[in-house]
């Protein structure tokens, strides 16, 4: 949230994970202990990138019961935006970045019996966490994790010697080998619960076997967050702030309305959470909504917009912000 | 008098049969026996080969629905004289059950309530049971002053079958105890109770 809680924070270690994979270990400047956490939270990291300010949701991968610092991992994302790319190339030991409160959008149902975790790729960050709390509590779980390859997966090796073959389950591209998702669905005590943190395609046919499988969607969870697609430029008017302001091609709304000093609510930054729901005042033209949290109806009525996500076509768009 | 606009009030959306469901286990009391019927009116027979049936038929034995519900040959009826075998039997099916069987629950409030009360201790989320209010309104209220349950409460205020106190029937609802809250209506002044008023015939 854009309450003003955010902490300074220290790069205290750099880590080369794989290729493509950097874990990045930060302390608080002040010296104080981190906030707890809990499994599935995330926090958003600030970087100064010549002046321009990024803004990136990344889930917490270190233990939640250690409070000296957070860890995350990030891939390096080539054609990305740009945050992905700053945090490999220009982060440093002893720099120092903002990270905001943890915020935990993707928390196990603590009332399951059995919990199954399904990660593709740097899905795998939050439910590192999530392990070591399961394991903590002595709860029933068991990873399906699918790597491209042996040498591009992070951590697995990790995980396989920690929680052991029985609970760990790796699956390579390049080996053909897959999660067996309607096999895995097919056998679970009831109580069960499954989450699956990967890419689009993966969460959405998980979701879909679950569902056949006769799994009631409440048992089912994922967590995706979208980087906000680029488009072209277009007007906006903040009616409380009364700003008038171009959102260019690679900007959000939010980044815009941040852009011009304008501080609007936000969680997730991936159209995910509902935080930034911001009320359309008028708009002359056709909003084009990204985000996954309106409803069907309530993205027709054209009254509410996620700004973190969505963008708009047309002459001129107003919101109430 | 009744104290409503609640928000755990909690709402019966009627039964629903999951088409992707593996197993149906429908727990039934008295009048919801027609909740079932119902449904294979509506939704036609296929699903009652991979269904269980726990029925108890109380107030409404002389309906003979028992009958009518083995007459649909579901793979397993069973049926219980009393409440507390049917629960019995409720926990072997649910400690044996696996994902893709989806439970359903029709009855009076007081027992659609104890059968959630079992289920949610199996990780089973509240939102994904199937449920459909039949037969009397009665409630089942607990006395927040002695912890007593009363079932059958047909009237508000009523006395506290434990404790004896005048208690005033609220909306308030406890999932964890299959209850509704009845609170002390005469507190300030012992003795000036209103007279009890049918609200849940
Ligand atoms: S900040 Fe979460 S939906 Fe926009």
């Amino acid at each position: 949230m854009s309450l003003n809680t955010d902490m300074p924070v220290r790069v205290a270690a750099v880590t080369q994970v794989t290729d493509l994979v950097k874990r990045f270990r930060f302390e608080r400047l002040d010296g104080h202990p981190m906030p707890f956490f809990s499994g599935g939270a995330h926090v958003v990291v600030s970087m100064n990138d010549n002046g321009l300010l990024r803004r990136n949701p990344y889930s917490l991968m270190s233990n939640p019961d250690d409070n000296s610092a957070y860890e995350i991992s990030v891939l390096r994302v080539p054609n990305s935006r740009g945050g992905s790319i700053f945090m490999h190339e220009q982060v440093r030991p002893g720099d120092q970045l903002t990270v905001s409160q943890p915020v935990n959008l993707f928390a196990p149902d603590h009332r399951g019996r059995k919990h199954i975790l399904i990660a593709g790729g740097i899905g795998i960050t939050p439910f590192i966490a999530m392990m070591e709390q399961f394991s903590r509590d002595n709860i029933a779980f068991e990873l399906h994790y699918a790597i491209r390859s042996r040498s591009h997966g992070a951590y697995w090796q990790q995980l396989l010697d920690r929680y052991g073959p029985r609970r760990i389950k790796i699956y390579v591209d390049e080996e053909k080998t897959f999660i067996p998702v309607a096999e895995i669905a097919d056998n679970q005590p009831l109580g069960t619960h499954l989450y699956v943190c990967g890419p689009a395609g993966m969460i959405d046919g998980v979701l879909m076997t679950g569902l056949k499988a006769g799994w009631p969607k409440e048992n089912l969870h994922s967590e995706r967050f979208l980087a906000p697609p680029a488009g072209l430029p277009f007007q906006v008017f903040l009616e409380r702030s009364n700003i008038h302001m171009t959102v260019g091609e690679h900007q959000s709304i939010l980044e815009a309305a941040e852009a011009h000093g304008c501080d609007a609510p936000y969680m997730c930054r991936g159209g995910a959470c509902g935080q930034c729901e911001t009320e359309v005042l008028s708009c002359d033209g056709t909003l084009q909504h990204n985000d996954i949290y309106l409803s069907d109806e309530e993205k027709a009525s054209g009254k509410k917009v996620m700004i973190c996500v969505s963008r708009f076509k047309g002459q001129q768009l107003v919101l109430q912000l | 008098m009744l104290v409503q606009g609640i928000k755990s009030r909690p709402e019966y959306k009627g039964l629903d049969i999951d088409p992707h469901a593996k197993r149906h286990l429908f727990v039934l009391e008295g009048e919801g026996a027609q909740a079932l019927i119902d449904e294979v009116g509506a939704k036609g027979r296929d699903f009652l080969a991979k269904s269980e049936i726990l029925y108890l038929a109380a107030g409404a034995a002389p309906k003979a629905y028992d009958v009518t519900l083995s007459a649909l040959s579901p793979d397993v009826f069973w049926q219980a004289s009393t409440l507390q075998p049917l629960l019995f039997r409720l926990r072997a099916c649910l400690e044996q059950a696996r994902m893709g069987t989806r439970l359903s629950i029709a009855g009076t409030e007081g027992f659609i309530g104890q059968i959630m009360q079992v289920a949610i201790e199996y990780g089973i989320d509240y939102h994904s049971i199937h449920t459909e209010h039949r037969g009397s309104m009665a409630r089942r209220v607990q006395c927040v002053h002695c912890k007593g349950i009363t079932d059958n409460v047909t009237t508000s205020p009523f006395p506290c079958s434990h404790c004896g106190l005048p208690l005033l029937v609220r909306d308030h609802y406890s999932r964890r105890l299959g209850a509704f809250q009845g609170v002390n209506i005469d507190a300030e002044e012992p003795g000036t109770a209103p007279e009890p008023e049918e609200m849940f015939p």
